[in-house]
């Protein structure tokens, strides 16, 4: 379960979005999450909605993965959706009122853009999952962490921190199955019992997982000593990043889409 | 100079031990380039140990290790390392990699090769240990054979001339051992590799040219693995395993079974319990 919410993410593919450099990928996700909130109209949530389907129709990853994503999140978004139709005491026509709620046309217009823009943003930031492995992602942290270099912030360390991580996590995902095992064999039942008695049973789960964690620390660091390694200055890279023409085009269409934005607001 | 390994008296004590108490005392051996050396002793013998101060990776209490030349010192243990290469137990625990390609590069990279040479070198490296359609393939989707065998890679493209196996096959399957075992093999037929290895395997153990005995922190015995299999039983002293199908055998026998005196495998042993009854 828990695997496919981490590693089930990324769909291996073959497409421009897929190919694009990983860097262009998390700056104009991080971009667009920024120009959503120009759009203030009809129109410009419409030319949103069609620049991001454009986007995941260019990726040839399945709708159905979009709509999953939205899925666990959607009380959240009905949760906000509704505080604001309900209490929002702009103008317009008021439909309905009673002590300090107010439903009015403004509210339910800015209830459905909200709706609109936790919608794109999901949709997007689900695109960059799923077209990028999580380790491509790792080189453009690194990449753009690099300006901290400047105030000594250990950008090589990090960057090699976060890919272990990454590396480690079905590891430890098998580790923890077998523990479970063992556990269930000795007669601990999992998910049986009230919220209490399921979070104690995860605590003979957690001690084995952390001991064993620790060991496995120490083994990768002696193998990583033997192995040459002296911290990150001096190292040469294997994995490079290639900014190729696409993400040029994809950053222009990017800015396109501020200016349409810009200009169609209202 | 004609040997690539030199250890002379070498004491180590861990920090937390008194100062009577050594954990490793006055071993004194040599290797010569090319040779393949099995160590072998219990668990806690000092196998390990010893290991890991040739390469530095612990430093001796007293005593001097000259590798190819090079006395072991805090200046030249980098020198050192890039010249041995070390395998350990756990699959999982030494591969750092997000995927083989990443993990054969690592010694490369910290090396600072430049990238158009360790394409080559990895490229050329997972073809020798027969990996080369798992590059891309992150750890998780390998056996633990094929783990140590990226491993294996990690070293012939960092080109050391000592290769170091802290019981690299121990956590293997039979099988992952025999291919690990036939990936070293042939490795030290492509280059005039030295070998050590540490084990507890008679089949790794005799695949050596030398066999050390070390018992209790010191080098109890030395010889050619014909002269130490010699000892028969004593060898579960020595921290050797006999085959599960012959200590078995010797079990039984105690009790005092009559048990076929030919060289069972598993299969054979399982085979000749169940008729035990049918042909009395």
């Amino acid at each position: 379960m828990m695997n496919k919410l981490i590693f089930g993410r990324y769909v291996p593919g073959n497409s421009v979005v897929h190919r694009m450099d990983p860097r262009a990928k998390l700056l104009l996700s991080f971009y667009f999450i920024g120009i959503i909130f120009i759009a203030n109209s009809w129109l410009t949530y419409l030319v949103l909605f069609a620049f991001t389907l454009a986007a995941i129709y260019l990726s040839g990853v399945k709708w159905s993965f979009f709509i999953n994503g939205v899925k666990p999140l959607i009380w959240l978004i009905l949760f906000t959706v509704v505080l604001q139709v309900l209490f929002s005491a702009g103008g317009g026509h008021v439909y309905f009122q009673w002590g300090i709620i107010t439903i009015s046309q403004s509210g339910l217009i800015n209830g459905v853009y909200i709706f609109c823009r936790f919608v794109l943003i999901i949709f997007m930031s689900t695109l960059l999952t799923l077209t990028t492995p999580p380790l491509e992602l790792s080189d453009a942290i690194e990449y753009i962490l690099m300006p901290l270099k400047v105030v000594h912030f250990p950008v090589y360390e990090v960057a090699l921190m976060l890919s272990i991580a990454l590396r480690f996590v079905p590891t430890l995902m098998d580790e923890t199955e077998k523990i479970m095992n063992a556990q269930r064999a000795r007669g601990v039942d999992f998910g049986e019992g009230n919220i209490f008695q399921q979070m104690r049973a995860v605590v003979p789960l957690l001690i084995p997982l952390f001991v064993s964690s620790f060991n496995r620390a120490e083994d990768l660091a002696t193998a990583m000593e033997a192995r040459g390694y002296q911290g990150g200055e001096g190292r040469s890279k294997f994995r490079i990043l290639k900014w190729q023409m696409r993400d040029t085009w994809a950053t222009i269409s990017f800015a396109v889409l501020t200016v349409a934005l810009i200009l169609l607001r209202a | 100079m004609s040997s690539i390994i030199d250890v002379e008296h070498l004491n180590y004590r861990y920090p937390q031990q008194a100062a009577d108490e050594l954990t490793l005392r006055d071993i004194s051996f040599t290797v010569a380039p090319g040779e393949w050396v099995a160590i072998v002793g219990h668990n806690g013998s000092g196998k390990s140990t010893l290991a890991k101060n040739l390469n530095g990776l612990l430093a001796p209490a007293a005593g001097t290790i000259t590798v190819d030349g090079q006395v072991l010192s805090e200046e030249t243990v980098w020198d050192i390392r890039t010249k041995i290469g070390m395998v350990f137990q756990n699959p999982d625990n030494q591969f750092v990699g997000a995927t083989v390609a990443d993990d054969v590069a690592f010694s490369l990279e910290n090396q600072g090769i430049p990238r158009d040479e360790m394409l080559k070198r990895v490229a050329a490296a997972l073809k020798q240990v027969d990996m080369q359609d798992f590059a891309t393939r992150e750890p998780a989707r390998l056996s633990g054979g094929q783990k140590q065998r990226v491993a294996l890679a990690g070293m012939i493209a960092a080109q050391p001339q000592i290769l170091i196996l802290d019981e690299a096959t121990s956590m293997l399957d039979p099988r992952g051992r025999q291919e690990v075992l036939a990936t070293i093999r042939q490795m030290k037929a492509a280059s005039a590799l030295t070998v050590l290895s540490i084990t507890h395997d008679i089949d790794e153990a005799a695949s050596a040219n030398r066999v050390l005995v070390i018992n209790d922190g010191e080098l109890k015995e030395e010889g050619t693995p014909a002269e130490i299999f010699q000892h028969g039983e004593e060898l579960i002293k020595m921290g050797l395993d006999m085959p599960y199908a012959e200590r078995l055998k010797a079990a039984l026998k105690r009790q005092g079974m009559q048990v076929p005196a030919t060289y069972l495998t598993e299969k054979g042993m399982a085979d000749w319990l169940w008729q035990l009854r049918s042909n009395k």
